[in-house]
């Protein structure tokens, strides 16, 4: 029967190249849509990981609440207890505290006074420790522009964007001016050893990575951080685990009544992705409904016109006694192989483009000069097992839906009109 | 008859009109208080944060309201740390890293040394009449003092606080209490005088507290220890040499 079926799709051009084009399109740009948005969200949240939040965060309940603002007053302190308790109880992760904090970065003329300033974000990290997991979760070493990376305390690195904008060049020596976590402000002299370009934007216009030890000197913050935050050693993010790990390490931590008690946040929460994410995944969905709903619109108008050209075919099949029904579900049979021919070759198109992306992705830097969000300058797709198989869902209901409407009209025929329909 | 009547009643009105000065003349009178030309101020604040308290010292030199010196005392992190206005130039001097640097821009806007009053508080023109033009509200006790309420609008629109609300003290011209808020009528600080001392015929405020009303905490406690007014004060105190000895 499906050879039969088949042999027909294929010796009637008519019948089957129209549709198979229009599944063919829809697929394929399903399957590239999806890895296109699959993969700007994979940007956003890989960023924030690294440079925020990382896949799950310990603050304080007070730095928590506050968190946008960065509060390093709210911070927490004597972090070297909890670091090795976590680093004990989760394995699992690699931990490491950071320290986010803003200021000024001035540039002394030759008596020593400013000559020029600009905002800076800085990052507090280890970057000093043989054992730190920083150079890998930064990605340092392929970042550094210029110059060399830090090896010693007062050494640090700065993005290139700012380092342009200032003049500056490695060896240069610049003064943070920033406030201590208790509010006086603060001056720390620092030596520029590497000039970075970190792909983000909103980092390239104004960070500064620092070690650890040498921002909790500057602000005041004698072992204390404004975050431990945890990474999966595959460098992916993965919900449910770090949803049992956020359970488990606050049921530990239940002191509610204490401000400056710890508490553990995944990365959707934490960075405040967790509504954006949802949003995507929604409008995901109803963008693929409306591919449904539209090639549904179009092949059914299709089968109705194929009905039309093919009203002698099926009047003479009922007439020389096969019944409705088979009529009808051989007539989706057909449909549904259209369904799957066109799918196939429609995600094998989309995923060529996908791939294409995913090597070597669009330049969006232009486009996101002024943007303070955690997202890389060159947005690549990201090809997963669902993108191979998301395309067939509208692929084959699109055309089961457009045929099972249009052949409704298989049941409105009389048999005893049909040989005068036909003329015979 | 009508017009008998008309002046008895009008007559005693006029003349407590004629009695009660108007806002800006009030102001005037707090402005001519505090006015001295120069003044060397021995000061404490005590900032009440979330985590702890902690007491910065701090020796000031001012010479008429567009120069000021300052240097902290106390704490040890902060001793030596000077500070110079000129104009609307605020420069700072650390010894830790013997840099001096101008504070501009939204660093202005940032706390000064944690507490409840920001570098823009400490750049603001102290003559009140320069920046706002006055109106007699009510009238109110405050600490026991018979006060005046004004409330002051902004003559200019680059201004950090648009609107204010002070409380005058009827027979010393000082301010016992004092709103600020901004353009949109949010409270952004208050500030209450607990106690005064009289130097040299001007009645000082002595004790304050500062509260800067987006802020969480018990506000900043401001002492003046000792003052001198129109005392003479060299003139390399205001300049940038003096940052650095």
């Amino acid at each position: 029967m499906i050879r039969f079926l088949l042999k027909g799709l294929l010796r009637d051009r008519s019948r089957s190249l129209f549709p198979i084009l229009i599944v063919t399109t829809g697929v394929m740009l399903i399957v590239f849509l999806h890895a296109w948005l699959n993969g700007a969200m994979s940007s956003i949240m890989q960023a924030t990981a690294r440079f925020k939040t990382g896949h799950v965060c310990i603050m304080s309940r007070a730095y928590a609440e506050k968190a946008e603002q960065i509060p390093n007053d709210l911070a927490l302190l004597g972090i070297d207890t909890l670091l090795s308790a976590v680093k004990q109880n989760y394995p699992d992760l690699l931990w490491t505290p950071r320290i986010l904090f803003g200021g000024l970065l001035d540039v002394p003329d030759e008596k020593g006074e400013t000559k020029e300033q600009a905002p800076v974000s800085g990052m507090g990290v280890d970057l000093l420790s043989a054992d730190s997991p920083e150079w890998k979760i930064l990605n340092i070493r392929p970042a550094l522009v210029s110059g060399a990376l830090p090896a010693r305390h007062g050494d640090i690195l700065i993005a290139a964007g700012l380092a342009e904008k200032l003049h500056l060049q490695p060896g240069q020596q610049a003064t943070l001016i920033s406030s201590t976590m208790y509010g006086s402000m603060t001056f720390a002299n620092f030596n520029i050893s590497g000039i970075v370009r970190l792909g983000l934007g909103s980092l390239d216009r104004s960070a500064i990575i620092v070690d650890l030890f040498d921002v909790q000197q500057a602000l005041d913050m004698n072992s204390g951080a404004g975050s431990i935050i945890g990474f999966f050693r595959d460098d992916l993010y993965h919900d449910e685990q770090a949803e049992i790990i956020t359970s488990n390490f606050n049921g530990q931590h239940l002191n509610t009544a204490d401000r400056f008690s710890p508490i553990m946040a995944t990365l959707r929460n934490a960075s405040g992705l967790a509504d954006y994410l949802d949003l995507i995944d929604s409008i995901s969905g109803e963008v693929l409904a409306i591919f449904i709903l539209i090639m549904s619109i179009v092949l059914w108008n299709a089968g109705l016109i194929g009905g039309l050209r093919r009203y002698g075919e099926i009047g003479l099949r009922l007439a020389m006694g096969e019944n409705k029904k088979h009529v009808y579900q051989s007539m989706i049979f057909e449909s549904l192989m259209i369904g799957i021919i066109g799918s196939l070759i429609g995600t094998t198109l989309g995923l060529g483009f996908a791939f294409y992306l995913q090597i070597y992705g669009i330049d969006v830097g232009s486009m996101m000069k002024n943007s303070t969000m955690m997202i890389s300058d060159v947005i690549r797709a990201r090809v997963e097992p669902l993108t191979f198989v998301i395309g067939f869902i509208p692929g084959v209901l699109a055309t089961f839906l457009g045929s099972a409407v249009s052949g409704i009209g298989i049941f409105k025929r009389q048999t005893s009109q049909l040989f005068k329909e036909l003329e015979i | 008859m009508n017009y008998m009547l008309l002046s008895i009643f009008i007559f005693p009105v006029g003349l407590l009109w004629g009695q009660t000065p108007s806002g800006d003349d009030i102001l005037k009178k707090v402005d001519q208080n505090m006015f001295s030309e120069t003044r060397i101020i021995l000061s404490r604040m005590v900032i009440h944060g979330e985590r702890n308290s902690r007491t910065v010292e701090v020796k000031s030199w001012q010479r008429g309201t567009s120069e000021a010196f300052s240097e902290f005392l106390a704490p040890v992190r902060d001793k030596g740390t000077k500070m110079l206005k000129l104009q609307d130039m605020l420069w700072t001097y650390s010894p830790t890293t013997d840099r001096t640097i101008l504070i501009s821009g939204h660093m202005l806007r940032q706390s000064l040394m944690g507490s409840d009053l920001s570098y823009e508080d400490m750049m603001e023109d102290p003559h009140l009449p320069n920046l706002y033009r006055a109106s007699l509200s009510s009238e109110e006790i405050v600490n026991g003092n018979l006060c005046w309420v004004l409330d002051l609008s902004a003559k200019k629109e680059e201004i950090a606080y648009y609107t204010r609300r002070i409380w005058v003290d009827k027979k010393r011209y000082v301010v016992w209490k004092e709103n600020l808020y901004a353009r949109s009528g949010k409270l952004l600080k208050t500030m209450d005088v607990r106690e005064l001392m009289e130097v040299q015929n001007h009645w000082i405020a002595k004790s304050i507290l500062y509260k800067d009303a987006l802020k969480a905490g018990e506000g900043t406690e401001f002492f003046v220890d000792s003052i001198v007014l129109d005392a003479a004060i060299p003139d390399y105190i205001f300049s940038k040499a003096a940052l650095k000895k």
